[in-house]
This record gives C-alpha cells, sequence and structure tokens, in this order.
C-alpha cells in the first residue's frame, strides 16, 4: 500500500468511530423531537411523519416537573461555586506556600488526603452536619462545594504557586503593596492557567453532581441531574420518555456550546487535573 | 511576600476555605469512623457495639461481597478495554494526518455528560437494541455487566487518548528514526520503542481507569439500577441503599463505607508507589 492508500484507510476509520462516538448523543436528540409513545417502541426511527411533535417533548415534558426552575438552580449553583473556589482557594493555597511551618504543612496534607476519601464514606455525616448548620438551601451549596473542592483546587494551585519566583512579591512590596493588592494585582493574575484548569474541573463536577445535590437539596430544590433521576423514578404509572430526552438535551446543550468555544482550554484543564494527581 | 504580615491575613485568605473544609470534610471524616463502631438510626442515638458491623458487612448474604466482586471484575474489565481502545485512538491520531483536533474533540466529547445523563443515554441505546431479541437490561446480570462496560469505554477512552497522546508526541523523533534505519517493523517500532517511553502514562491511565470504575455511582443508578436482584449493584450504589434503604443498617452501612475508603485508598496509594518507583529508575 502506498502512504495516500494507508492514509485513506486511517481517515475511513476515523471517521468510523467519530460517528459511533456521536451516535449515543446523537439518538437522544432525535427521540426529543418524537412522540412519547414511539420511543421505546421505535428508538432508532428517524423523526418522521406521525412520530415528529416538533418541540412538544420540550415544552410539556418539562414544565410538568419543574425543568426549568431546575436548570436556574443548577447555573446559580454552578457559577457561583466555581468563582468562590477559583478566588478561595487560590488565596488559601497561597498562603500555605508563602507561611512556612508545621501548620500549614499539616492543612495542606489534609487537603490532598481530602481527594482519596470516596464520597459514599462521608455522605451520611457530611449530610447530617450539612443540615445542622442549615446549609441545605441554594446558596448553602456555595460553601459546601468549597469545602468538597479545596482538596483538588489547592493542590493545582500550590504546584504551581511553587513555582513563581518570591522576587516579584517582594518587588510589589517594596514598591508600598500591601497584603491584599499583592495578591489581586499581582499573584492572582499570574496564577490564571490553573484558575482556569480549576474553574473547568469543579464547573463540570458541580453541574452533574447528582448525590450530594439529591442529599442535601432532594425534591424540594432539585437541580438538573436530581430533576432527571426523579422524573423516572418518582413517576406514577407510564414515564414520559419524550420529556426525559428533552431533558437530556438541555442537560448537554450548554456544556456542548461551552466545549464548542473553549475546546482547548477543557481539554487540556481536564487533564492536567488528572496527570498532575 | 514575607511570612509575618502574611500571617495576620490568615482570617481572609484561609477562613473560609478552612471552615467549609472542616465542616463537610474533616468533622464527617472523624464522625464516620466513629460511628462505623455503633449502632445508629439518628447520629444522637448511637451506642458502641464494637466491631459487630464489620462482621455484619462480611455476613453472607449481605451483598456487600457480591458486590465488591461485581465492581471489582468490571473495573479490571474496564481497565483494559478502555486502555486499549485509548491507546488505539491515540495511536491512529498521532500519524502525520489533517483534521486530528476535529477528531480529538469528538472522542473526548462523552467525558463531559455527567453520570446520570450517560446512564439514560445508554439505557434507550441498549434498550432499543435488545428489544430486537425480546430482551432487556434487567433480564440478566450479564447484560447490566456489558452495559456498563461499554458505557465505561464511551465515556473515558477519549480521556486516556489525550494522555496516551501527549505521551506519544514527546516521544524524541530521533529514537523513532534510528529504529526505522535499522529496518524496524511497525509492530516492533511499537512494542520496542513506542509502549516502553510511554510507560509512566500507561500506569497513570490504568490507576485512574481503576479508581473512576470504583467509585462508580450514577452510571450504574441510572442505568441497571442495580437489578436484577441487586446482582449490577456497585460499591457505591450498595452503600447509599445500606444507608437509606435498610432502617436499622446504618452502622453497617458506615461500615461498608470505611471498608470502601481503604480500598480505594490503597489503590491510590499503589498509584503512587508506582510512579515514585518509576521516577526513581529514570
Amino acid at each position: 500500500m502506498t502512504k495516500k492508500q494507508i492514509n485513506v484507510v486511517i481517515y475511513a476509520v476515523l471517521i468510523l468511530l467519530s460517528l459511533l462516538f456521536l451516535f449515543p448523543v446523537f439518538l437522544v436528540l432525535i427521540n426529543a423531537f418524537k412522540s412519547k409513545f414511539y420511543i421505546s417502541a421505535d428508538p432508532f426511527a428517524l423523526p418522521l411523519g406521525e412520530y415528529f411533535v416538533g418541540f412538544e417533548n420540550f415544552r410539556r415534558g418539562l414544565s410538568s416537573v419543574g425543568f426549568f426552575a431546575a436548570v436556574g438552580r443548577s447555573a446559580v449553583i454552578t457559577v457561583l461555586s466555581v468563582l468562590v473556589i477559583v478566588l478561595c482557594a487560590a488565596m488559601c493555597a497561597w498562603f500555605l506556600v508563602r507561611v512556612e511551618g508545621r501548620f500549614s504543612r499539616i492543612l495542606y496534607g489534609a487537603f490532598v488526603f481530602s481527594m482519596v476519601v470516596p464520597f459514599p464514606m462521608i455522605m451520611y455525616t457530611a449530610t447530617y452536619i450539612i443540615d445542622r448548620v442549615r446549609l441545605s438551601s441554594v446558596l448553602g451549596m456555595i460553601p459546601v462545594y468549597l469545602g468538597f473542592g479545596a482538596g483538588l483546587s489547592i493542590f493545582l494551585y500550590t504546584a504551581f504557586i511553587k513555582t513563581l519566583p518570591i522576587e516579584l512579591e517582594e518587588a510589589a512590596q517594596i514598591d508600598g503593596a500591601g497584603v491584599i493588592q499583592t495578591f489581586f494585582r499581582v499573584v492572582f493574575p499570574l496564577l490564571s492557567p490553573t484558575a482556569i484548569t480549576v474553574a473547568i474541573l469543579n464547573g463540570m463536577w458541580v453541574w452533574n453532581d447528582y448525590l450530594l445535590p439529591y442529599l442535601v437539596l432532594g425534591n424540594r430544590l432539585k437541580t438538573i441531574p436530581v430533576a432527571i433521576e426523579l422524573a423516572m423514578q418518582g413517576a406514577f404509572g407510564a414515564v414520559d420518555l419524550g420529556g426525559l430526552m428533552a431533558m437530556l438535551i438541555l442537560a448537554i446543550l450548554p456544556i456542548l456550546l461551552f466545549y464548542l468555544f473553549a475546546q482547548r482550554y477543557v481539554i487540556e484543564g481536564i487533564v492536567s487535573g488528572a496527570v498532575k494527581g | 511576600m514575607r511570612c509575618g504580615t502574611l500571617k495576620r491575613f490568615f482570617p481572609i485568605f484561609v477562613l473560609p476555605t478552612l471552615l467549609s473544609f472542616v465542616l463537610v470534610f474533616v468533622v464527617p471524616f472523624v464522625m464516620g469512623i466513629f460511628l462505623s463502631f455503633t449502632e445508629f438510626s439518628t447520629v444522637e442515638s448511637a451506642t458502641f457495639v464494637g466491631l459487630k458491623n464489620y462482621l455484619r458487612a462480611f455476613a453472607r448474604g449481605d451483598g456487600f461481597l457480591r458486590s465488591l466482586g461485581f465492581t471489582s471484575l468490571l473495573a479490571l474489565c474496564v481497565v483494559v478495554a478502555v486502555n486499549l481502545v485509548a491507546l488505539g485512538l491515540a495511536l491512529l491520531l498521532t500519524k502525520k494526518i489533517r483534521a486530528t483536533a476535529l477528531f480529538r474533540g469528538v472522542f473526548f466529547l462523552p467525558n463531559l455528560i455527567g453520570g446520570i445523563v450517560l446512564g439514560y443515554i445508554w439505557n434507550l441505546l441498549l434498550g432499543g437494541i435488545l428489544s430486537y431479541f425480546g430482551l432487556d437490561i434487567t433480564y440478566f446480570a450479564s447484560l447490566g455487566f456489558l452495559g456498563l462496560l461499554l458505557l465505561s469505554v464511551w465515556q473515558l477512552s477519549g480521556y486516556m487518548m489525550v494522555i496516551y497522546i501527549a505521551a506519544l508526541t514527546s516521544i524524541p523523533k530521533e529514537t523513532e528514526q534510528a529504529a526505522l534505519v535499522d529496518g524496524a517493523t511497525p509492530f516492533q517500532l511499537l512494542r520496542f520503542v513506542k509502549l516502553p517511553q510511554i510507560a509512566p502514562s500507561i500506569a497513570v491511565c490504568v490507576f485512574l481507569t481503576l479508581t473512576n470504575t470504583f467509585k462508580m455511582f450514577d452510571q450504574n443508578l441510572a442505568l441497571t439500577q442495580g437489578a436484577p436482584a441487586r446482582e449490577t449493584e456497585m460499591l457505591a450504589l450498595h452503600i447509599f441503599r445500606t444507608f437509606y434503604g435498610r432502617v436499622g443498617w446504618q452502622g453497617v452501612a458506615q461500615a461498608k463505607g470505611v471498608l470502601f475508603f481503604i480500598v480505594v485508598a490503597a489503590l491510590s496509594g499503589l498509584q503512587l508507589y508506582f510512579s515514585r518507583e518509576r521516577k526513581e529508575k529514570i
């Protein structure tokens, strides 16, 4: 085979695999526009003729389970938690690196340790504490996520801060900058590559998280994953598959749009969060 | 920044994070270990029972060991399948061809989708295929196993692929050329040049896949719900159901949680040990 022929084969294989990878999402997309009666009977048929119902699934299926409120809640929790984690973890990590001593070492160790503790080990007790200190609300989830997200975020920030020359901060001080100014004017801008990684990792996690909001907020304050699970579990009689397909599409869509515009950052961010670990 | 001056800013810089961390992690962790030695239906009513919970967790017919076995077997299969697929994709995408970024983006995509959503996507897909044979994913445990395996390959391969691509592209061009000049076949090139050079990445990916699969919960809940007869219940789901599905079993569930932690921590420790070992050799 000539080089050209080999390349044709490689392209063919890659295109075939790509279609295979995209197919499950495509399947949900076509079913979102199909009448709910034909989804389980004939999931692979295209939404044509009597199967096609336009946006009916999005209208009826979503309003019946309060899905739009769930989207709003998920958005508020994700955006605010990520902002708080990105900032607070950076400040904490900087302090722990620059103020050397036993306290900083122990605290850093505890943060790293928390990364290897699986959630089921603490799910009962954490839910109990969160309830006791009255953080079982949409805004209460922000400190909750800060606490759970601190380990990985501080770990990533610390590795990066250790590579920063301390002379920059000393120069800022000599020029008369205080601690706060030094952090926000000098240190934090330098941390931006890691801040992007921290934001993406935590953003994906919080947006997709199911178990924690289920335990803490429950059915009263549903987030998107909780609403989806509930629509499948709690329904009396027949499950509305049309509504489910619409929900799945709306759960994926924001991620997909974000991914389209920031693909490079997303991939690098997510993977660098793993390789360092 | 001088140490002394910064120290006074402890309440601003550290306290918010520390307080949240202590509330949702440190206290629950310590409490969890303590409660695993007690019997309780509410935290206030805990009475000390020694190792009874741990013995009950391992008792015959409880399902914890079956769940551990199911999880381990699945994790083993996922590790092999995901890494083979990921390595294959990475090898294809490091050839001198165009549009690699586009393909990379497509293969990575499933990673961004949350576990619950993933589970229902595959529920639809597999349900549709199986219905042609008059079957359902909850008919046999082996179908659920296969479903979880396929889902995991779809979800994790792209992620591991990116790590492998980074490793493969960092192999010096000279080594490859030298091997080609010496008349190496493509297989020899892979076996004796590429694979040894990316061995550290293989270790990282194997452990990442392993711990990821061990901790899987959402996908399990949405795809099989542990059916049939709790035979496809993985560890996280099993512990969840012991906590919230069986009155008076909270202590046993907490003990299972501690055991789960020990397994995951051991895997992480093993990973650390291996990556240090490799570094010392190099």
